[in-house]
Protein backbone atom coordinates (compact mmCIF):
# COMPACT_ATOMS: atom_id res chain seq x y z
CA UNK A 1 0.00 0.00 0.00
CA UNK A 2 3.21 2.55 0.81
CA UNK A 3 3.93 1.99 -2.71
CA UNK A 4 1.02 2.83 -4.03
CA UNK A 5 0.83 6.21 -2.41
CA UNK A 6 4.41 6.95 -3.25
CA UNK A 7 3.29 6.28 -7.11
CA UNK A 8 0.13 8.42 -6.75
CA UNK A 9 2.43 11.60 -5.14
CA UNK A 10 4.72 11.12 -8.12
CA UNK A 11 1.91 11.24 -10.70
CA UNK A 12 0.89 14.64 -9.09
CA UNK A 13 3.41 15.49 -9.01
CA UNK A 14 4.55 15.22 -12.46
CA UNK A 15 0.98 16.02 -13.66
CA UNK A 16 1.48 19.52 -12.01
CA UNK A 17 4.76 20.19 -13.45
CA UNK A 18 3.05 19.20 -16.67
CA UNK A 19 0.26 21.06 -16.36
CA UNK A 20 2.00 24.39 -15.45
CA UNK A 21 4.65 24.45 -18.61
CA UNK A 22 1.13 23.60 -21.25
CA UNK A 23 -1.13 26.29 -19.41
CA UNK A 24 2.10 29.02 -18.84
CA UNK A 25 2.03 30.60 -22.76
CA UNK A 26 -1.94 31.25 -22.36
CA UNK A 27 -1.09 32.76 -18.91
CA UNK A 28 1.45 34.78 -20.64
CA UNK A 29 -0.66 35.69 -23.26
CA UNK A 30 -3.23 36.90 -20.71
CA UNK A 31 -0.44 39.37 -18.51
CA UNK A 32 0.81 41.06 -21.55
CA UNK A 33 -2.42 41.21 -23.19
CA UNK A 34 -3.54 43.52 -19.64
CA UNK A 35 0.05 45.25 -19.29
CA UNK A 36 0.57 48.96 -20.44
CA UNK A 37 3.36 48.75 -23.52
CA UNK A 38 6.35 50.20 -21.52
CA UNK A 39 5.82 47.29 -19.31
CA UNK A 40 5.93 44.88 -22.28
CA UNK A 41 10.10 45.68 -22.72
CA UNK A 42 11.40 45.01 -19.87
CA UNK A 43 14.19 43.08 -18.98
CA UNK A 44 14.14 40.98 -16.83
CA UNK A 45 10.03 40.72 -17.47
CA UNK A 46 7.65 42.05 -15.32
CA UNK A 47 5.45 39.23 -14.02
CA UNK A 48 2.58 41.00 -12.60
CA UNK A 49 1.44 44.19 -14.67
CA UNK A 50 1.54 47.57 -12.07
CA UNK A 51 -1.48 48.41 -13.57
CA UNK A 52 -4.18 46.31 -15.44
CA UNK A 53 -4.79 48.22 -18.57
CA UNK A 54 -8.44 46.15 -19.12
CA UNK A 55 -8.23 48.98 -21.90
CA UNK A 56 -6.06 47.29 -24.13
CA UNK A 57 -8.81 44.81 -25.72
CA UNK A 58 -10.84 47.57 -26.76
CA UNK A 59 -7.84 49.49 -28.56
CA UNK A 60 -7.06 46.30 -30.23
CA UNK A 61 -10.70 45.76 -31.49
CA UNK A 62 -10.42 49.54 -32.47
CA UNK A 63 -6.46 49.51 -33.86
CA UNK A 64 -5.98 52.20 -35.62
CA UNK A 65 -9.68 53.29 -36.40
CA UNK A 66 -8.23 57.28 -36.71
CA UNK A 67 -5.45 56.15 -38.93
CA UNK A 68 -4.19 54.94 -42.40
CA UNK A 69 -3.62 51.10 -40.81
CA UNK A 70 -6.71 50.35 -39.90
CA UNK A 71 -7.68 47.14 -38.63
CA UNK A 72 -11.22 46.13 -39.31
CA UNK A 73 -11.73 44.04 -36.17
CA UNK A 74 -15.53 43.83 -35.72
CA UNK A 75 -15.77 43.27 -39.41
CA UNK A 76 -13.17 39.98 -39.03
CA UNK A 77 -15.44 39.09 -36.16
CA UNK A 78 -18.52 39.52 -38.58
CA UNK A 79 -17.36 37.96 -41.46
CA UNK A 80 -15.89 34.81 -39.13
CA UNK A 81 -19.19 34.52 -37.49
CA UNK A 82 -20.93 34.58 -40.60
CA UNK A 83 -19.15 32.07 -42.47
CA UNK A 84 -18.43 29.48 -39.41
CA UNK A 85 -22.67 30.02 -39.82
CA UNK A 86 -23.07 29.18 -43.15
CA UNK A 87 -20.56 25.87 -42.85
CA UNK A 88 -21.63 24.77 -39.89
CA UNK A 89 -25.37 24.64 -41.11
CA UNK A 90 -24.07 22.80 -44.61
CA UNK A 91 -21.98 20.40 -42.75
CA UNK A 92 -24.60 18.93 -40.61
CA UNK A 93 -27.39 19.34 -43.06
CA UNK A 94 -25.82 17.22 -46.00
CA UNK A 95 -23.71 14.98 -43.98
CA UNK A 96 -26.34 14.24 -41.71
CA UNK A 97 -28.35 13.27 -45.00
CA UNK A 98 -25.48 11.20 -46.70
CA UNK A 99 -24.50 9.13 -43.92
CA UNK A 100 -27.87 8.34 -43.37
CA UNK A 101 -27.44 6.84 -46.79
CA UNK A 102 -24.69 4.94 -46.33
CA UNK A 103 -25.84 3.76 -42.87
CA UNK A 104 -28.93 2.76 -42.82
CA UNK A 105 -30.47 2.23 -46.55
CA UNK A 106 -29.34 -0.90 -48.75
CA UNK A 107 -28.09 0.30 -52.33
CA UNK A 108 -26.07 -1.79 -54.90
CA UNK A 109 -22.41 0.08 -54.79
CA UNK A 110 -22.38 1.69 -50.99
CA UNK A 111 -20.27 0.00 -49.24
CA UNK A 112 -17.50 0.94 -52.39
CA UNK A 113 -18.20 4.03 -52.34
CA UNK A 114 -18.05 4.24 -48.68
CA UNK A 115 -14.52 2.55 -48.93
CA UNK A 116 -13.61 5.32 -51.23
CA UNK A 117 -14.60 8.21 -48.83
CA UNK A 118 -12.43 6.89 -46.48
CA UNK A 119 -9.41 6.66 -48.28
CA UNK A 120 -9.96 9.96 -49.41
CA UNK A 121 -9.03 11.41 -45.93
CA UNK A 122 -5.34 10.95 -46.76
CA UNK A 123 -5.18 12.62 -49.72
CA UNK A 124 -3.45 15.88 -48.81
CA UNK A 125 -4.69 19.36 -49.52
CA UNK A 126 -1.96 20.89 -51.58
CA UNK A 127 -2.37 18.43 -54.29
CA UNK A 128 -5.97 19.57 -55.03
CA UNK A 129 -5.14 23.80 -53.68
CA UNK A 130 -4.91 24.12 -57.98
CA UNK A 131 -7.51 22.63 -59.34
CA UNK A 132 -9.70 23.41 -56.98
CA UNK A 133 -8.67 27.09 -57.34
CA UNK A 134 -9.43 26.72 -60.80
CA UNK A 135 -12.71 25.57 -60.27
CA UNK A 136 -13.84 28.66 -58.41
CA UNK A 137 -12.17 31.38 -60.66
CA UNK A 138 -13.77 29.79 -63.71
CA UNK A 139 -16.99 30.50 -61.60
CA UNK A 140 -15.97 33.81 -60.34
CA UNK A 141 -15.46 33.03 -56.84
CA UNK A 142 -12.39 34.15 -55.86
CA UNK A 143 -12.24 36.78 -53.60
CA UNK A 144 -16.33 35.86 -52.09
CA UNK A 145 -16.66 33.57 -48.85
CA UNK A 146 -18.65 30.93 -51.72
CA UNK A 147 -15.35 28.72 -51.84
CA UNK A 148 -15.35 28.63 -48.16
CA UNK A 149 -18.52 27.16 -47.27
CA UNK A 150 -20.43 25.78 -50.74
CA UNK A 151 -17.82 22.27 -50.54
CA UNK A 152 -19.19 22.18 -46.92
CA UNK A 153 -22.65 21.87 -48.34
CA UNK A 154 -21.52 18.78 -50.19
CA UNK A 155 -20.60 16.39 -47.60
CA UNK A 156 -16.93 15.53 -46.16
CA UNK A 157 -15.52 12.31 -45.22
CA UNK A 158 -15.25 12.66 -42.12
CA UNK A 159 -17.98 14.00 -40.77
CA UNK A 160 -19.86 11.23 -42.95
CA UNK A 161 -17.86 8.56 -41.15
CA UNK A 162 -18.98 9.49 -37.67
CA UNK A 163 -22.43 10.34 -38.32
CA UNK A 164 -22.52 6.78 -39.95
CA UNK A 165 -20.96 4.64 -37.05
CA UNK A 166 -23.48 6.43 -34.79
CA UNK A 167 -26.09 6.12 -36.99
CA UNK A 168 -25.77 2.27 -37.15
CA UNK A 169 -26.17 2.45 -33.16
CA UNK A 170 -30.02 2.92 -33.64
CA UNK A 171 -31.77 0.03 -34.04
CA UNK A 172 -32.82 -0.91 -37.18
CA UNK A 173 -36.54 -2.35 -35.64
CA UNK A 174 -37.48 0.83 -35.22
CA UNK A 175 -36.79 2.00 -39.39
CA UNK A 176 -38.74 -1.45 -39.82
CA UNK A 177 -41.71 -0.90 -37.91
CA UNK A 178 -42.09 2.85 -39.14
CA UNK A 179 -41.83 1.18 -42.80
CA UNK A 180 -45.11 -1.21 -41.94
CA UNK A 181 -46.47 2.08 -41.03
CA UNK A 182 -45.54 3.43 -44.43
CA UNK A 183 -43.36 5.81 -43.87
CA UNK A 184 -40.60 6.52 -46.71
CA UNK A 185 -37.21 6.51 -46.17
CA UNK A 186 -37.19 10.68 -45.95
CA UNK A 187 -39.67 10.68 -42.90
CA UNK A 188 -37.88 8.02 -41.04
CA UNK A 189 -34.48 9.93 -41.36
CA UNK A 190 -36.65 13.27 -40.34
CA UNK A 191 -38.80 11.95 -37.43
CA UNK A 192 -36.92 8.99 -36.09
CA UNK A 193 -32.93 8.83 -36.95
CA UNK A 194 -32.46 13.11 -36.73
CA UNK A 195 -34.02 13.12 -33.26
CA UNK A 196 -32.28 10.32 -31.91
CA UNK A 197 -29.07 11.50 -33.17
CA UNK A 198 -28.77 15.07 -31.08
CA UNK A 199 -25.16 14.16 -29.38
CA UNK A 200 -23.39 13.20 -33.09
CA UNK A 201 -25.16 16.17 -35.03
CA UNK A 202 -24.10 18.28 -32.40
CA UNK A 203 -20.25 16.72 -32.59
CA UNK A 204 -20.08 17.22 -36.18
CA UNK A 205 -21.66 20.99 -35.80
CA UNK A 206 -18.71 21.75 -33.28
CA UNK A 207 -16.22 20.58 -35.54
CA UNK A 208 -17.55 22.56 -38.36
CA UNK A 209 -17.40 25.22 -35.80
CA UNK A 210 -13.66 24.82 -34.95
CA UNK A 211 -12.48 24.19 -38.36
CA UNK A 212 -13.96 27.48 -39.71
CA UNK A 213 -12.67 29.49 -37.04
CA UNK A 214 -9.32 28.11 -37.50
CA UNK A 215 -9.16 27.53 -40.88
CA UNK A 216 -6.20 30.24 -42.34
CA UNK A 217 -5.19 28.38 -45.55
CA UNK A 218 -8.86 28.59 -46.91
CA UNK A 219 -9.42 32.54 -46.27
CA UNK A 220 -5.37 33.02 -47.32
CA UNK A 221 -5.91 31.46 -50.98
CA UNK A 222 -9.88 33.08 -51.61
CA UNK A 223 -9.90 36.09 -49.87
CA UNK A 224 -8.93 38.84 -51.49
CA UNK A 225 -9.80 42.39 -50.04
CA UNK A 226 -9.03 43.01 -46.38
CA UNK A 227 -12.58 44.38 -45.12
CA UNK A 228 -13.80 40.74 -46.43
CA UNK A 229 -11.24 38.74 -43.78
CA UNK A 230 -11.45 36.50 -41.48
CA UNK A 231 -10.37 36.50 -37.92
CA UNK A 232 -7.22 33.98 -38.58
CA UNK A 233 -6.17 35.92 -41.88
CA UNK A 234 -7.11 39.22 -40.04
CA UNK A 235 -4.73 38.76 -36.95
CA UNK A 236 -1.91 37.85 -39.35
CA UNK A 237 -2.09 41.53 -40.86
CA UNK A 238 -2.45 42.41 -37.73
CA UNK A 239 0.96 41.40 -36.56
CA UNK A 240 2.17 42.92 -40.10
CA UNK A 241 0.94 46.10 -39.70
CA UNK A 242 1.20 46.93 -36.08
CA UNK A 243 4.71 47.66 -36.92
CA UNK A 244 7.39 47.64 -34.33
CA UNK A 245 4.68 45.45 -33.07
CA UNK A 246 2.74 46.38 -29.96
CA UNK A 247 3.01 42.99 -28.12
CA UNK A 248 0.49 43.86 -25.51
CA UNK A 249 -2.18 44.85 -28.65
CA UNK A 250 -1.43 42.28 -30.08
CA UNK A 251 -1.91 39.84 -27.15
CA UNK A 252 -4.98 41.57 -26.27
CA UNK A 253 -5.87 40.77 -29.97
CA UNK A 254 -4.86 37.64 -30.32
CA UNK A 255 -7.00 36.54 -26.88
CA UNK A 256 -10.05 37.74 -28.32
CA UNK A 257 -9.71 35.27 -31.26
CA UNK A 258 -8.71 32.81 -28.70
CA UNK A 259 -12.00 33.21 -26.37
CA UNK A 260 -14.65 31.90 -28.37
CA UNK A 261 -13.13 28.39 -28.97
CA UNK A 262 -12.59 28.08 -25.48
CA UNK A 263 -15.99 29.11 -24.80
CA UNK A 264 -17.35 26.57 -27.09
CA UNK A 265 -14.79 24.05 -25.70
CA UNK A 266 -15.65 23.99 -21.77
CA UNK A 267 -20.02 24.07 -23.08
CA UNK A 268 -19.17 21.10 -25.30
CA UNK A 269 -16.40 19.20 -22.85
CA UNK A 270 -18.15 16.09 -23.30
CA UNK A 271 -19.01 16.21 -26.93
CA UNK A 272 -15.79 17.15 -28.13
CA UNK A 273 -14.17 14.06 -26.26
CA UNK A 274 -16.46 11.96 -27.27
CA UNK A 275 -15.87 13.12 -30.88
CA UNK A 276 -12.28 12.76 -30.90
CA UNK A 277 -12.28 9.10 -29.19
CA UNK A 278 -14.47 8.37 -31.93
CA UNK A 279 -11.82 9.42 -34.71
CA UNK A 280 -9.30 6.67 -33.54
CA UNK A 281 -11.76 3.82 -33.28
CA UNK A 282 -10.64 1.89 -36.73
CA UNK B 1 -40.02 -3.62 -56.16
CA UNK B 2 -39.71 -2.39 -52.38
CA UNK B 3 -35.74 -2.98 -52.93
CA UNK B 4 -35.90 -0.94 -56.14
CA UNK B 5 -37.21 1.88 -54.23
CA UNK B 6 -35.17 2.02 -51.47
CA UNK B 7 -32.33 1.82 -53.57
CA UNK B 8 -33.53 4.67 -55.19
CA UNK B 9 -34.10 6.58 -52.40
CA UNK B 10 -30.36 5.73 -51.07
CA UNK B 11 -28.82 6.78 -53.90
CA UNK B 12 -30.62 10.05 -53.68
CA UNK B 13 -29.95 10.85 -50.33
CA UNK B 14 -25.70 10.35 -51.12
CA UNK B 15 -26.10 12.25 -53.90
CA UNK B 16 -24.82 15.45 -52.17
CA UNK B 17 -21.63 13.52 -51.30
CA UNK B 18 -21.41 11.62 -54.88
CA UNK B 19 -21.18 15.42 -56.32
CA UNK B 20 -18.83 16.02 -53.80
CA UNK B 21 -16.77 13.37 -54.24
CA UNK B 22 -16.45 14.05 -57.95
CA UNK B 23 -16.40 17.70 -58.19
CA UNK B 24 -14.15 18.66 -55.23
CA UNK B 25 -11.70 15.41 -55.28
CA UNK B 26 -11.49 12.96 -58.43
CA UNK B 27 -11.32 16.20 -60.60
CA UNK B 28 -9.17 18.19 -58.69
CA UNK B 29 -6.91 14.99 -58.33
CA UNK B 30 -6.94 14.54 -61.93
CA UNK B 31 -6.66 17.84 -63.04
CA UNK B 32 -3.37 18.27 -60.78
CA UNK B 33 -2.33 15.48 -62.38
CA UNK B 34 -2.90 16.50 -65.89
CA UNK B 35 -1.43 20.56 -64.70
CA UNK B 36 1.81 19.08 -63.35
CA UNK B 37 2.52 18.06 -66.85
CA UNK B 38 1.97 21.66 -67.97
CA UNK B 39 2.93 25.37 -67.88
CA UNK B 40 0.22 26.91 -66.63
CA UNK B 41 0.09 30.21 -64.80
CA UNK B 42 -2.85 31.84 -63.41
CA UNK B 43 -3.39 34.19 -66.34
CA UNK B 44 -3.26 32.03 -69.51
CA UNK B 45 -4.90 28.65 -69.95
CA UNK B 46 -2.22 25.67 -69.61
CA UNK B 47 0.12 24.71 -72.29
CA UNK B 48 1.45 20.83 -71.73
CA UNK B 49 4.94 20.51 -71.70
CA UNK B 50 5.68 16.86 -70.40
CA UNK B 51 7.86 16.19 -67.78
CA UNK B 52 9.37 19.59 -67.44
CA UNK B 53 8.13 20.51 -64.34
CA UNK B 54 9.54 17.55 -62.43
CA UNK B 55 12.44 17.52 -64.15
CA UNK B 56 12.78 21.11 -63.03
CA UNK B 57 12.13 20.16 -59.36
CA UNK B 58 14.53 17.25 -59.82
CA UNK B 59 17.14 20.75 -60.51
CA UNK B 60 15.54 22.61 -57.67
CA UNK B 61 17.72 24.24 -54.73
CA UNK B 62 14.99 25.71 -53.02
CA UNK B 63 13.15 22.51 -53.16
CA UNK B 64 15.73 20.31 -52.25
CA UNK B 65 15.77 22.57 -49.30
CA UNK B 66 12.10 22.20 -48.99
CA UNK B 67 11.88 18.70 -48.78
CA UNK B 68 15.21 18.28 -46.48
CA UNK B 69 13.29 20.91 -44.04
CA UNK B 70 10.13 18.96 -43.91
CA UNK B 71 11.91 15.57 -43.31
CA UNK B 72 14.05 17.20 -40.49
CA UNK B 73 11.05 18.43 -39.19
CA UNK B 74 8.85 15.69 -39.14
CA UNK B 75 10.87 13.19 -38.46
CA UNK B 76 11.81 14.77 -34.91
CA UNK B 77 8.36 16.17 -34.29
CA UNK B 78 6.17 13.06 -35.30
CA UNK B 79 8.23 10.40 -32.48
CA UNK B 80 8.81 13.56 -30.23
CA UNK B 81 4.78 13.73 -29.69
CA UNK B 82 3.94 10.74 -29.76
CA UNK B 83 6.21 9.49 -26.94
CA UNK B 84 4.50 12.84 -25.17
CA UNK B 85 0.93 12.46 -26.14
CA UNK B 86 1.38 8.63 -24.61
CA UNK B 87 2.72 9.55 -21.54
CA UNK B 88 0.70 12.27 -21.03
CA UNK B 89 -2.20 9.81 -21.64
CA UNK B 90 -0.81 7.54 -18.91
CA UNK B 91 -0.45 9.97 -17.01
CA UNK B 92 -4.35 10.96 -17.35
CA UNK B 93 -5.00 7.68 -17.09
CA UNK B 94 -4.59 7.07 -13.15
CA UNK B 95 -7.54 7.98 -11.74
CA UNK B 96 -6.09 11.31 -10.12
CA UNK B 97 -8.06 13.83 -8.66
CA UNK B 98 -8.74 16.57 -11.24
CA UNK B 99 -8.34 14.36 -13.97
CA UNK B 100 -10.89 16.68 -16.56
CA UNK B 101 -8.59 19.64 -15.17
CA UNK B 102 -5.68 18.24 -16.24
CA UNK B 103 -7.02 16.57 -19.34
CA UNK B 104 -8.78 20.22 -20.67
CA UNK B 105 -5.16 22.01 -19.72
CA UNK B 106 -3.15 19.74 -22.15
CA UNK B 107 -5.70 20.00 -24.97
CA UNK B 108 -6.22 23.69 -24.72
CA UNK B 109 -2.87 24.35 -27.13
CA UNK B 110 -4.61 21.94 -29.86
CA UNK B 111 -7.88 23.79 -29.95
CA UNK B 112 -6.69 27.18 -30.63
CA UNK B 113 -6.26 28.86 -34.00
CA UNK B 114 -2.78 28.08 -35.38
CA UNK B 115 -2.29 32.07 -35.90
CA UNK B 116 -3.15 33.17 -32.65
CA UNK B 117 -0.61 30.09 -31.33
CA UNK B 118 1.79 31.58 -33.99
CA UNK B 119 1.56 34.95 -32.72
CA UNK B 120 1.74 34.35 -29.17
CA UNK B 121 4.96 31.92 -29.64
CA UNK B 122 6.37 34.65 -31.73
CA UNK B 123 6.08 36.45 -28.25
CA UNK B 124 7.21 34.06 -26.47
CA UNK B 125 10.51 33.16 -28.64
CA UNK B 126 11.03 36.51 -29.27
CA UNK B 127 14.97 37.67 -29.02
CA UNK B 128 14.71 40.80 -26.76
CA UNK B 129 12.00 40.13 -24.44
CA UNK B 130 11.42 36.56 -24.81
CA UNK B 131 9.98 35.00 -21.62
CA UNK B 132 11.92 31.54 -22.96
CA UNK B 133 14.64 32.77 -22.78
CA UNK B 134 14.00 34.68 -19.28
CA UNK B 135 13.22 31.17 -17.81
CA UNK B 136 16.38 29.13 -18.90
CA UNK B 137 18.39 32.20 -17.86
CA UNK B 138 17.06 31.33 -14.56
CA UNK B 139 18.39 28.37 -14.28
CA UNK B 140 21.53 29.44 -15.48
CA UNK B 141 21.08 28.17 -19.49
CA UNK B 142 21.45 31.13 -22.48
CA UNK B 143 18.64 30.55 -24.65
CA UNK B 144 19.39 30.57 -27.66
CA UNK B 145 17.79 32.80 -30.66
CA UNK B 146 14.82 31.02 -31.77
CA UNK B 147 13.81 33.13 -34.64
CA UNK B 148 16.90 34.23 -36.32
CA UNK B 149 19.05 31.89 -35.75
CA UNK B 150 19.06 29.17 -38.49
CA UNK B 151 20.19 26.09 -35.84
CA UNK B 152 17.43 26.81 -33.51
CA UNK B 153 14.20 28.13 -35.77
CA UNK B 154 13.10 24.72 -36.63
CA UNK B 155 13.99 23.10 -32.92
CA UNK B 156 11.49 26.36 -32.12
CA UNK B 157 8.68 24.75 -34.39
CA UNK B 158 9.70 21.26 -33.19
CA UNK B 159 8.76 22.25 -29.61
CA UNK B 160 5.50 23.87 -30.66
CA UNK B 161 4.45 20.84 -32.22
CA UNK B 162 5.23 18.81 -28.94
CA UNK B 163 3.08 21.53 -27.40
CA UNK B 164 -0.23 20.70 -29.14
CA UNK B 165 -0.18 16.92 -28.76
CA UNK B 166 -3.94 16.77 -27.19
CA UNK B 167 -6.02 15.75 -29.96
CA UNK B 168 -3.68 12.80 -30.00
CA UNK B 169 -3.34 12.72 -26.46
CA UNK B 170 -7.22 12.40 -26.05
CA UNK B 171 -7.45 9.59 -28.65
CA UNK B 172 -4.82 7.65 -26.88
CA UNK B 173 -6.69 8.22 -23.40
CA UNK B 174 -9.82 6.89 -24.73
CA UNK B 175 -8.15 3.82 -26.23
CA UNK B 176 -6.24 3.29 -22.46
CA UNK B 177 -9.69 3.38 -20.72
CA UNK B 178 -10.77 0.28 -22.72
CA UNK B 179 -7.67 -1.87 -21.42
CA UNK B 180 -9.37 -4.77 -19.60
CA UNK B 181 -8.45 -4.16 -16.02
CA UNK B 182 -8.07 -7.89 -15.40
CA UNK B 183 -4.99 -8.36 -18.10
CA UNK B 184 -3.59 -5.63 -16.05
CA UNK B 185 -4.17 -7.12 -12.31
CA UNK B 186 -3.51 -10.74 -13.93
CA UNK B 187 0.09 -9.15 -14.45
CA UNK B 188 0.58 -7.56 -11.88
CA UNK B 189 -0.53 -11.28 -9.67
CA UNK B 190 2.53 -12.41 -12.05
CA UNK B 191 4.72 -9.82 -10.69
CA UNK B 192 4.95 -7.48 -13.14
CA UNK B 193 6.13 -4.03 -12.14
CA UNK B 194 5.06 -0.98 -13.86
CA UNK B 195 7.41 -0.70 -16.77
CA UNK B 196 6.83 -4.48 -17.61
CA UNK B 197 3.09 -4.22 -17.31
CA UNK B 198 3.25 -0.69 -19.92
CA UNK B 199 5.49 -2.80 -21.90
CA UNK B 200 3.35 -6.30 -22.05
CA UNK B 201 0.41 -5.21 -21.54
CA UNK B 202 -0.75 -1.92 -21.70
CA UNK B 203 1.54 -0.71 -24.97
CA UNK B 204 0.19 -3.93 -27.12
CA UNK B 205 -3.33 -3.34 -26.29
CA UNK B 206 -3.63 0.41 -27.51
CA UNK B 207 -0.94 -0.62 -30.95
CA UNK B 208 -3.73 0.05 -33.03
CA UNK B 209 -4.23 3.02 -32.19
CA UNK B 210 -0.24 4.00 -31.93
CA UNK B 211 -0.58 3.05 -35.19
CA UNK B 212 -3.41 4.69 -36.37
CA UNK B 213 -1.83 8.26 -35.13
CA UNK B 214 1.23 7.72 -36.23
CA UNK B 215 -0.32 7.49 -40.49
CA UNK B 216 -2.57 10.49 -39.12
CA UNK B 217 1.00 12.21 -37.54
CA UNK B 218 2.79 11.56 -40.71
CA UNK B 219 -0.12 12.64 -42.94
CA UNK B 220 -0.26 16.04 -40.97
CA UNK B 221 3.80 16.30 -40.39
CA UNK B 222 4.80 16.64 -43.55
CA UNK B 223 1.66 19.15 -44.76
CA UNK B 224 2.86 21.90 -42.12
CA UNK B 225 1.52 25.13 -43.20
CA UNK B 226 0.16 27.67 -41.38
CA UNK B 227 2.49 28.26 -38.14
CA UNK B 228 5.70 28.79 -39.81
CA UNK B 229 4.01 30.72 -42.79
CA UNK B 230 3.14 33.33 -40.35
CA UNK B 231 5.74 32.86 -37.45
CA UNK B 232 8.59 32.98 -40.80
CA UNK B 233 7.55 34.71 -44.05
CA UNK B 234 9.58 33.57 -46.80
CA UNK B 235 10.95 30.72 -44.29
CA UNK B 236 13.11 33.23 -43.15
CA UNK B 237 16.41 32.98 -41.55
CA UNK B 238 17.92 31.55 -44.77
CA UNK B 239 14.94 29.42 -45.85
CA UNK B 240 15.70 27.18 -42.86
CA UNK B 241 11.61 27.07 -42.01
CA UNK B 242 10.72 26.95 -45.84
CA UNK B 243 8.45 23.66 -45.73
CA UNK B 244 7.07 21.70 -48.86
CA UNK B 245 3.54 23.08 -48.46
CA UNK B 246 4.90 26.64 -48.10
CA UNK B 247 6.88 26.01 -51.15
CA UNK B 248 3.97 24.78 -53.05
CA UNK B 249 1.48 27.49 -52.16
CA UNK B 250 4.11 30.28 -53.27
CA UNK B 251 4.58 28.43 -56.34
CA UNK B 252 1.20 28.29 -57.05
CA UNK B 253 -0.29 32.18 -55.94
CA UNK B 254 3.23 34.38 -54.95
CA UNK B 255 5.23 33.00 -58.66
CA UNK B 256 1.33 31.71 -60.40
CA UNK B 257 3.13 29.07 -61.18
CA UNK B 258 -0.01 26.58 -60.96
CA UNK B 259 1.75 23.71 -62.88
CA UNK B 260 4.50 23.53 -61.00
CA UNK B 261 2.86 23.40 -57.99
CA UNK B 262 1.06 20.81 -59.18
CA UNK B 263 3.70 18.93 -59.86
CA UNK B 264 4.78 19.20 -56.09
CA UNK B 265 1.34 17.94 -55.24
CA UNK B 266 1.68 14.66 -56.99
CA UNK B 267 5.18 14.20 -55.51
CA UNK B 268 3.77 14.90 -52.16
CA UNK B 269 0.57 13.04 -52.87
CA UNK B 270 2.60 9.64 -53.84
CA UNK B 271 4.89 10.00 -51.12
CA UNK B 272 2.62 10.10 -48.68
CA UNK B 273 1.00 7.17 -49.95
CA UNK B 274 4.20 4.82 -50.33
CA UNK B 275 5.31 6.31 -46.77
CA UNK B 276 1.68 5.24 -45.46
CA UNK B 277 2.04 2.21 -46.88
CA UNK B 278 5.98 1.22 -45.33
CA UNK B 279 4.52 2.20 -42.50
CA UNK B 280 1.85 0.42 -41.74
CA UNK B 281 3.21 -2.56 -43.20
CA UNK B 282 6.32 -2.63 -40.57
CA UNK B 283 4.61 -1.73 -37.72
CA UNK B 284 1.77 -4.25 -38.68
CA UNK B 285 4.15 -6.74 -37.16
CA UNK B 286 3.90 -5.31 -34.10
CA UNK B 287 0.05 -4.34 -33.49
CA UNK B 288 -2.04 -6.28 -32.15
CA UNK B 289 -5.81 -6.59 -32.61
CA UNK B 290 -6.67 -7.71 -29.23
CA UNK B 291 -9.93 -10.07 -28.44
CA UNK B 292 -12.00 -6.73 -25.98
Amino acid sequence: MKRKTFETSVTHVALVTLSCLFIFPFLWLLDTAVKPISETMKQPPVWIPSKFEFGNFWEAINYGSDKVGYIPFLVYAENTVMLAMLVVTGTVVSNAIVAYSFARVRWWGRDLIFAVTLATMMVPFPVMMVPTFTIFKYLGWIGTYRPLWVPAWFGSAFSIFLLRQFFKTIPFELSEAAKIDGAGEWTIFRSIILPLSKPALSVVALFAFMGTWNDFMGPLIYLLRQETFTLSLGLEFYHSKAGGTQWNLLMAATSIVILPVLVVFFFCQRQFIKGISITGIK
Amino acid sequence: MMRRKEARAGFLFALPWLFGLVAFMFYPLLMSLYYSFCDYSALRSPVWVGGDNYVELFHDEVFWTCVKNTLIYACVSLPLSMVVAIGLAMLLNTNVKGMTVYRTIFFIPSLVPMVSLAMLWLWILNGDYGVLNTALGAIGIKGPNWLSDVAWTKPALILMSVWGVGNAMLIYLASLQDVPTSLLEASELDGANAWQKTRNVTLPMISPVIQFNMVMGIIGSLQVFAIPFVMFPGGTPARSTYFYATYLYDSAFTYSRMGYASAMGWILFVVILLLTLVALKLSNRHVHYGGV
